[in-house]
């Protein structure tokens, strides 16, 4: 079964056309990697999934349905996330915030609800961040709090949006080796936006690759290509492989390590 | 002292708006939003001014005044709220038309600074039941957005995913925090709403975590302070506005220095330091 189509999508922002007639399908328990340049559509892509950005030509389905904001199916890590460092609120709250967070009334921390955060943040290892204050934590903390809080009540369809940005090297390896384990045992259907391919490539069955509005699905030995990559860059690519990694070059440099570089978070020198 | 009606009348109003500034506030410290709420004051100053001028109680032109300029702020996406120079500029302006209606309307002058530093010695039984239904449709209504808000001020991103519709939050949030500013100014004045609905829920959030404690105790904080600085001035004669600033300025500089000792010692986390 798919778990999204999109058929002929056109996504524009205002006047700029992000991703034109774009048609793929995702199936069941996949965990595709979404890939590309900085400014690509890998944001917008996901806005669009969720229902909060309507395409402007095409059709897109989500569990074979048109997109719907607030589908508790899905569960979300936005790239963008304004969390205020200087707030002194302990982690299970924040956590418990965006649970119901769109019903109205007051809110309640029940039970129930404690220990599916407590359970939650005790799969990505992260525990004890239930009582500090996201003041007190790290960058890559306040991450694991987030990814914890996107696996919560066992979404089918999990979007995650550059959740490696600002975790160094070794949490990175233990983001993914969560996201994974935790996924290929539910079944989730997972797009995994990134700038760097190799850390992904034991993980990914698919590559999602968005470049120059064209968007191309498929295996990493099928898109992972100097003639695919180079009409998604738009500029002359090559491709090299050594070791099992893939270096995507262009004119002598790595793409991806340039582009890692500008995009620093915002706390990332705490 | 408690002897004294108009005591009695001003702890009966002051503990009332404490408790309301309280926790409005603390939502506005959350948000970042706190200069918004300071600018709205100073709107409420032209709306008492011009209330003044057209023959109406003070009271009447702050809510109308300040609940339009919330609306308005808030419908302003969230962004533009926030922003420090548009606020500002239109902060000035507003008090810029305050001194025109007061420039025309000289016989109000002596009202003038009792809408800028309160008087709350001045209450009668009347504004206290006002402040009741003012306080209680505040509460009201932050009761009925507190979920979503407490999600849209956390994660914007997320809780726009999720369904939550932002800018009407943005809005109806601004409409509460106006209504707070008119009560509040009634205590301690337009210039010094701070004093109760910023001082004490930035205190209450430097020394709580925890939401629901944070919020009691921005609520309780808030109440000590209005009431303390009622007796203080009782005692002392002086300006009650000035003991309520008093206290909160020590309140909040304290729990500045405090958190050191009270925060949860880092030693539970698994986390290397940084």
């Amino acid at each position: 079964m798919n778990i999204l189509e999109l058929a002929g999508v056109t996504l524009r922002l205002g006047e700029r056309t992000i991703l034109a007639d774009v048609d793929l399908a995702v199936r069941a328990g996949e965990f595709i990697g979404v890939l590309g340049p900085n400014g690509a559509g890998k944001t917008t892509f996901m806005r669009a999934v969720l229902g909060l950005l309507p395409p402007a030509h095409g059709h897109i389905r989500v569990f074979g349905r048109p997109p719907r904001r607030g589908n508790p199916a899905i569960g979300y890590m936005p790239q963008v996330r304004t969390v205020l460092p200087e707030l002194k609120i302990r982690g299970r709250d924040f956590i418990a915030s965006s649970l119901d967070g769109a019903r109205w009334g007051l809110p309640s921390l029940g039970r129930a609800k404690r220990q599916a955060i407590d359970a939650t943040l005790e799969l990505v290892g992260a525990r004890a961040l239930a009582e500090r204050a996201l003041s007190d934590m790290s960058g890559g903390e306040r991450q694991r709090l987030l990814l914890a809080q996107a696996l919560i009540g066992e979404p089918k369809l999990l979007l995650l949006d550059e959740p490696l940005i600002g975790l160094d090297a070794r949490h990175q390896e233990i983001a993914i080796d969560v996201v994974r384990t935790v996924c290929r045992e539910r079944g989730t259907t997972v797009l995994f936006s990134a700038h760097e391919l190799n850390q992904l490539l034991g993980t990914l069955d698919r590559v999602l690759y968005l470049g120059s509005g064209k968007a191309v699905l498929g295996s990493v030995d099928e898109v992972i290509t100097a003639p695919v990559l180079s009409r998604l860059y738009g500029t002359e690519i090559q491709v090299i492989r050594a070791d099992g990694n893939y270096f995507v070059m262009s004119r002598g440099r790595t793409v991806e390590h340039g582009e890692h570089l500008h995009h620093s978070p915002h706390d990332h020198h705490r | 002292m408690f002897a004294y009606e108009f005591m009695n009348n001003a702890f009966a109003a002051a503990g009332i708006v404490a408790v309301v500034a309280g926790l409005v506030g603390y939502f506005l410290v959350m948000r970042g939003q706190t200069f918004a709420g300071h600018a709205l004051s100073h709107i409420g100053f032209a709306g008492a001014t011009g209330a003044g001028l057209l023959g109406l109680a003070p009271l009447w032109g702050l809510i109308g005044f300040t609940l339009t300029a919330g609306l308005f702020m808030g419908a302003m996406s969230e962004r533009i709220s926030n922003r420090d120079v548009a606020v500002g500029v239109v902060l000035a302006l507003a008090l810029g038309f305050g001194l025109l209606f007061l420039h025309y309307y000289t016989a109000f002058a002596s009202q003038a600074t009792a809408v800028l530093f309160g008087n709350v010695l001045a209450v009668d039984a009347q504004t206290i039941l006002t402040l009741t239904v003012l306080g209680a449709v505040t509460l009201a209504g932050l009761g009925a957005i507190m979920r979503p808000l407490i999600f849209a001020s956390l994660q914007p991103e997320l809780a726009e995913a999720k369904g939550v519709p932002l800018r009407g939050l943005s809005i109806a949030f601004l409409a509460l925090v106006a209504l707070a500013v008119s009560a509040c100014a009634q205590i301690v004045g337009v210039l010094m709403v701070f004093t109760l609905m910023v001082g004490p829920p930035a205190a209450a959030q430097r020394l709580s975590a925890r939401l629901w404690s944070g919020l009691a105790l921005a609520a309780g904080l808030s109440l000590a302070q209005a009431w303390l600085g009622l007796a203080m001035a009782f005692y002392t004669d002086w300006p009650v506005s000035f003991c309520i600033a008093l206290l909160s300025g020590v309140g909040y500089f304290a729990a500045l220095a405090l958190p050191a000792t009270v925060r949860a010692s880092p030693a539970s986390s698994p986390s290397p330091p940084r």
